[in-house]
């Protein structure tokens, strides 16, 4: 484990923590202001997004690719109707993973 | 529960490999972090060649929802003592948070009991999680071409899996649209800022479109 490793890690860690554990320690009742409870509420759904759009649409990296031959947009696109139809997230995994791979090697 | 997190304890041990992560740091990021979407999108992060303080910054982010099941469970555990209380919410993810609220919910026991079924539900995720992982490392070891197959699409398929099913209502449709269409026009930004925005655009529309949502019911007089 490198130096640059462990201070990730650690930092992952003490933060994860520090959210989880800030309340429970005070033991007092806290309210949010209902603003804020209601923006966390949006937190994963943005985040989670944010990563899934550019490593969809512009898998070099660097520029759009919105054509067929991009595998991980049909493949994505393939993981959002499987998604949407089971709500099942093990289903939508085995099955966008396979059709990607099966898509790529019908490209070659 | 369990069964559902198995494949994603392996799933993340082969990514966080194959993504560069030492097997030592990957078995130490499952015990000491143990929170599945963070260490994905580190790991993801990682990949491509993220800085160190990106990924913590993003890790505070995506964790800050463990603060509302902390609030909400706090009734709970008040009259626990720290020994019991610190664990606890070293545990607290999102599965041991829906198991505990459930059980916390249900008549059939006494408050003072609850909270070892609350330890249990949590040890054994915990377990689980580690040993998946362990299995994963293992795995991205002896296939280390695998990451060439392309397995960084397993995170996209994952994180469609999370995301496409918390769609239900219209301000979380429109929070994901604004969220993935700044992060695609926002991508080439410096230090993954692209990220950061797009998450803090995609919560503000989603904050929007609640209130515009809610304001003509509002006014029709119906509290639904």
């Amino acid at each position: 484990m490198t130096f640059h490793e462990i201070i990730l890690v650690a930092g992952m860690a003490l933060i994860t923590f520090a959210i989880r554990y800030t309340l429970f320690a005070a033991g007092h009742r806290v309210r949010f202001t209902p603003w804020v409870a209601q923006g966390l509420n949006y937190v994963p759904v943005a985040v989670l997004t944010a990563i899934v759009a550019p490593a969809m649409l512009m898998p070099d990296g660097s520029q759009l690719d919105l054509g067929v031959d991009n595998a991980y947009l049909v493949g994505g696109i393939v993981a959002i109707i499987l998604a949407a139809r089971w709500r099942n997230l093990l289903v939508t995994i085995i099955g966008a993973m396979l059709c990607f791979f099966a898509w790529r090697w019908w490209l070659g | 529960m369990l069964v559902g997190a198995l494949p994603f304890g392996i799933i993340f041990g082969t990514l966080a490999v194959s993504s560069g992560l030492s097997a030592t740091a990957t078995l130490a990021m499952s015990a000491l972090v143990f929170a599945g979407s963070a260490q994905f999108i580190a790991i993801g992060l990682i990949a491509s060649g993220t800085g160190l303080l990106v990924i913590l910054l993003t890790t505070l982010i995506v964790n800050l929802r463990h603060l509302l099941y902390s609030a909400s469970l706090l009734p709970y555990v008040r009259h626990l003592s720290q020994r019991w209380r610190l664990p606890l919410a070293f545990w607290l993810t999102d599965e041991s948070y829906a198991v505990a609220h459930r059980h916390y919910l249900s008549p059939d026991e006494p408050l003072e009991d609850k909270h070892w079924y609350f330890f249990g539900s949590c040890l054994a995720m915990y377990s689980n999680w580690f040993v998946c992982t362990l299995i994963g490392v293992l795995l991205g070891r002896s296939l280390p071409e695998m990451a060439e197959w392309g397995l960084d699409f397993a995170m996209v398929a994952t994180f469609i899996g999370i995301v496409v099913p918390l769609l239900r209502t219209r301000p979380m449709l429109v929070a994901a649209l604004a969220a993935g269409a700044v992060a695609v026009v926002a991508h080439g930004l410096p230090y993954k800022l692209g990220l950061m925005l797009a998450s803090l655009v995609g919560v503000m529309a989603g904050i929007a479109a609640e209130r515009l949502v809610s304001r003509p019911k509002s006014g029709q007089g119906g509290d639904a």
